[in-house]
């Protein structure tokens, strides 16, 4: 198996995507809620939702080099969108207490699963409130894509580090909006939105975010994406080889933004509450810090540095907090104090490690091969082999 | 006049928070001036600085607390410098930014840590903290100080730049950074010098910001740094008179907002006012236009 | 002898705030010239290039390209008590296509200091100066559609064409940064023809060469030039390939055009003698 082909490489890549997806299938049927492998759980389908906004980011900042730090804005959005249409029609008089039950009174989900389920009972039910789903992700990925054209007029005319100071200004515009109180029977104001429909499975988020970043990699790998990448080299040049620049940037803005939105949904679902707090320009630079640790220009490290980042953070590095890490136990190790050793481990990264794990590189099953043939000994963490299968949806889509 | 009378306490306060951006734009606009770096951390410094007076204010007289406040912010500003910034030096732009992110990043999260994430109470410093009247409006001595204070450092500041020979050489290196090394002259003592400034200012800054405020907590920083970062594009980054009118500027408008009863776009108006600026003016004020060279 | 005319530079004069690049340059270039494009460093020839190809607006004056107008301008704003130059208000318009317009209409450059893409092979280079002629959408490119995959495909085989022709076949995968420095000149004409240009602007493309690989170029540029039914105009120091190959040479001399000729007469200029003096390579 030295030589492998094209077809056979697809064949595997399938064949190891359907592997994977039922092993979380069957994994999510037998592990009991109360045991601790959940977490296994909580971070593949958080880690999913990161991964598809880090590659999202990453097509816009390590694909076509524009330096954008709008991306919690845009998951914002996208979030807002999913679940302001998606709470219960009888739910609305408590979620929008303040409000006298909010202007909108119907719920995408609810009335769909409804009719479906007049028709075809149970089945029907579920078939509809997924459908309503997926039908919202796509209306919170072109909402924030319409969005994002039109600050992409304006602002995707700066240079660099101005471009990257106006989009964070524009997040902080919209987070501002959402807070508004006259916006209120809308958004709720700065109320927690609840009680929305989201997902039972966690193969929901990981099918969902592989599709959209098998999407992002096609178009990567198309004439498009060399015309993005030929703007992120050098825009003169790119200019001269009759590139439209505007044209070229606004269109990775937008294509960005949608993902940016759908992943808010995403987001939405998975926190199954969503408040406008959180999406500040923390949460852009986390991502962005995800981004670096895979290497800023490889999808498949924006993959494996969500996964990985959303681990330590939820998971691995826990223990940091709550005073007992590797069986040491001190007494500064209080809460907060993971998130410092993570910042450290970032800035160690940014410092002597500036390619990031992936650097530009993408997998492929030959350097998976080469890989294991370097550290010989076939000793790896299994969560890791997760995330390489995760990758294969790009290859197969090659 | 009926509207200055209205709304004067605002603007008293706009002048006030004005003069305290100023101080951190001044830091900003220097070193984006001279390593063409958003230094992301410099608002996060702010905040460090004014921690630093919370803990050192519980055990010390205020008067010996502030020296040591501004002796940190320096040491911490240097070492910024030196650790996250120094070793990028000849990397693309885009990783010493990001570097600067993670700066932020880590001072915010070392600042949780410390803090517990609660809202520190900042220290009451006599002198500032007086009360006095002002056409009838009510104010905080700070207020009045802010700006005097703020028009005398920067003065200190410009004859610094225009007069010494160090000053001198930092011109020399936000012209043309490769020609003045050329020349022979010792960039990154400039650049530490440059740092030292800035944060000088930036902890002079926080203890007249924080008095005004009461509370620090580990997030309080990144709000008016990003502001005081729009100041100084505003006034054109590199023009320290331009960072000072345009935190003014900002200051006075975001507080009549305020007055307005807007508060939650207070915020957001910063930002509007940048993109205006950048779509009509994409130099600032007092900005010098940059040629590409193809 | 009425040839017809590819491009016709009118009176243009880039200013740099009080610093004159170019002065009142007019030149004209007919269809299957080679036309040189002479003089000291510093002379302005480089900004006639960035001017004619929209990188900057001048001044004053106009471009022609097919006896459609690209570009024009006329002193405005501060410049109009800055402006140094002749010929105010002569022109009234002001257009000034963008660079990539430009390309589409006709005109293809390489760069004095290569611009290369550097994070991209060296087969990608080529193939992104064909993209601007790509008819299949974002959506029909990304999902592969019938049509996409049509002109994906010929895009390849045009672009291999062009490597085979400056012998870089070989090199197809390897990064356009990693070629040695003579291939990368090539590289950049490959890409720029890529484009399908009438006009092609060669920005000293024989720079760093020694006088075997001059040569080489020169009979390139001649083969080039039959082979794609183009136009010429070269900016270059190498006397040699100069006086070789081209047809009408203009000299540049601060900004200002000293003289106009062909080779022979621009050899016993005594105006470009003197520029030259003591700057001659």
């Amino acid at each position: 198996m030295t030589e492998l082909t094209k077809r056979n490489k697809s064949i595997l890549s399938v064949i190891v995507c359907a592997v994977f997806l039922a092993a979380v299938y069957i994994g999510d049927m037998l592990v009991p809620p109360t045991s601790g492998m959940r977490m296994l759980f909580t971070v593949l389908e958080k880690g999913s939702v990161y991964a598809l906004v880090a590659v999202s980011m990453n097509l816009l900042n390590g694909f076509t080099g524009l330096f954008s730090l709008g991306q919690a804005g845009f998951m914002l959005i996208g979030a807002y969108i999913y679940a302001i249409f998606s709470i219960p029609t009888a739910m609305r008089d408590s979620v929008y207490q303040y409000f006298e039950g909010g202007l909108i009174k119907f719920s995408v989900t609810e009335n769909l699963g409804n009719a479906l389920g007049t028709v075809m009972g149970d089945f029907g039910v579920m078939l509809g409130e997924h459908i309503g789903m997926i039908f919202l992700m796509l209306c919170a990925g072109i909402l924030t894509a319409g969005v994002a054209a039109l600050i992409g007029l304006p602002v995707l005319r700066l240079k660099s580090d101005y471009l990257a100071i106006a989009t964070l200004g524009f997040a902080e515009i919209l987070r501002a909006f959402f807070q508004w109180k006259a916006a209120g029977p809308i958004t709720n104001s700065s109320n927690l939105l609840r009680s929305y429909t989201t997902y039972e499975t966690p193969l929901f988020p990981v099918i969902a975010a592989g599709l959209c970043i098998a999407f992002i990699v096609l178009l990567i790998n198309s004439s498009y994406g060399r015309a993005f990448k030929a703007i992120r080299d050098d825009e003169i040049a790119a200019e001269a080889m009759g590139v439209n620049l505007f044209k070229h940037k606004q269109m990775s803005f937008i294509i960005s933004s949608f993902f940016a939105g759908l992943g808010g949904a995403l987001l939405a679902m998975f926190q199954s509450s969503v408040a406008s707090t959180p999406f500040t320009s923390n949460m852009t630079y986390e991502i962005l810090l995800i981004v670096v640790i895979g290497g800023i220009g490889s999808v498949t490290g924006s993959i494996i540095g969500a996964y990985l980042f959303v681990a330590c953070s939820e998971w691995w590095l826990r223990g940091l907090d709550s005073g007992a890490f590797l069986g040491i136990s001190a007494g500064f190790m209080r809460p907060g104090f993971r998130k410092v050793v993570f910042a450290v481990i970032i800035m160690c990264i940014v410092l002597f490690y500036s390619r990031g794990i992936m650097g530009n590189k993408e997998f492929s099953w030959e350097g998976l091969v080469g890989f294991f043939k370097r550290i010989f000994s076939g000793k790896k963490k299994t969560s890791e082999k997760n995330h390489k299968t995760n990758t294969d949806k790009e290859k197969e889509a090659r | 006049m009926n509207f200055f009378v209205e709304n004067l306490p605002y603007i008293l306060a706009g002048i006030s928070v004005g003069g305290q951006y100023a101080l951190i734009a001044i830091g900003y606009t220097m070193v984006y001036g001279i390593l063409r770096l958003i230094n992301f951390a410099h608002g996060d410094m702010f905040m460090v600085a004014g921690l630093v007076m919370v803990y050192l204010a519980a055990s010390l007289p205020v008067y010996i607390a502030i020296p040591i406040v501004i002796v940190f912010t320096v040491v911490l500003g240097c070492t910024i410098e030196v650790v996250a910034y120094r070793p990028l030096r000849s990397a693309p732009r885009m990783s010493i930014m990001i570097s600067a992110i993670g700066v932020s990043y880590l001072l915010q999260n070392t600042a949780l840590y410390v803090t517990g994430g609660l809202t520190q109470t900042y220290p009451t410093i006599p002198w500032l903290a007086k009360t006095v009247t002002v056409f009838g409006a009510h104010t905080k001595m700070v207020t009045l100080i802010t700006p005097v204070l703020t028009i005398a450092l920067v003065i200190a500041l410009v004859i610094l730049i225009k007069y010494t020979k160090i000053g001198m050489a930092m011109r020399a290196v936000s012209r043309d950074f490769e020609t003045s090394q050329l020349m022979g002259i010792d960039i990154n003592r400039v650049i530490t010098v440059t740092f030292i400034i800035g944060s000088f200012l930036a902890a002079i800054g926080s203890i007249l910001y924080f008095s005004n405020y009461t509370g620090v907590m580990p997030t309080s920083g990144s709000m008016p740094g990003l502001k005081a970062f729009v100041a100084a594009v505003f006034g054109g980054i590199g023009s320290i008179p331009g960072a000072v009118i345009g935190a003014f500027i900002i200051g006075i408008c975001e507080n009549i907002i305020k007055g307005m009863e807007l508060t939650v776009f207070s915020n957001a108006f910063t930002f509007v006012l940048l993109i205006i600026i950048l779509m009509v003016k994409p130099t600032g004020l007092f900005g010098e236009k940059n040629i590409d060279k193809v | 002898m009425s040839k017809e005319n590819v491009l016709r530079v009118s009176d243009i004069t880039m200013q740099f705030g009080g610093v004159v690049a170019v002065d009142d340059l007019s030149l004209e270039v007919n269809k299957g010239e080679i036309i040189g494009l002479i003089g000291p460093n510093g002379a302005g020839k480089t900004t006639a290039f960035n001017v004619i190809t929209g990188v900057y607006a001048p001044t004053n004056g106009a471009v022609e390209l097919n006896g459609e107008i690209i570009v024009e301008n006329c002193p405005q704003g501060k410049m109009k008590t800055l402006y140094k130059g002749k010929n105010n208000g002569k022109y009234k318009d002001v257009k000034v296509l963008t660079p990539d317009k430009i390309t589409k209409l006709g005109v293809a450059r390489t760069f004095q200091n290569i611009r290369l893409f550097k994070g991209m092979s060296v087969f990608e280079n080529v193939l992104v100066a064909m993209h601007m002629n790509l008819e299949s959408g974002v959506f029909g490119a990304a999902f592969r559609s019938g049509k996409a995959k049509a002109e994906e495909t010929a895009m390849r085989e045009e672009a291999m064409r062009l490597l085979k022709m400056f012998g870089l076949e070989k090199n197809k995968d390897d990064l356009a940064t990693s070629l040695p420095y003579g291939k990368q000149r090539h590289l950049e004409i490959a890409r720029a023809l890529a484009t399908k240009p009438k006009l092609l602007l060669l920005d000293e493309p024989a720079a760093g060469m020694n006088p075997q690989e001059s040569a080489e170029l020169m009979h390139l540029v001649e083969k080039i030039r039959d082979e794609f039914d183009l136009s010429v105009l070269m900016i270059e120091h190498h006397m040699q390939v100069v006086m070789g190959i081209c047809e009408r040479i203009y000299v540049l001399d601060y900004g200002a055009l000293i003289a106009q000729g062909n080779p022979e007469e621009i050899q016993n200029n005594p105006r470009v003698i003197e520029a030259y003096l003591g700057v001659d390579e």
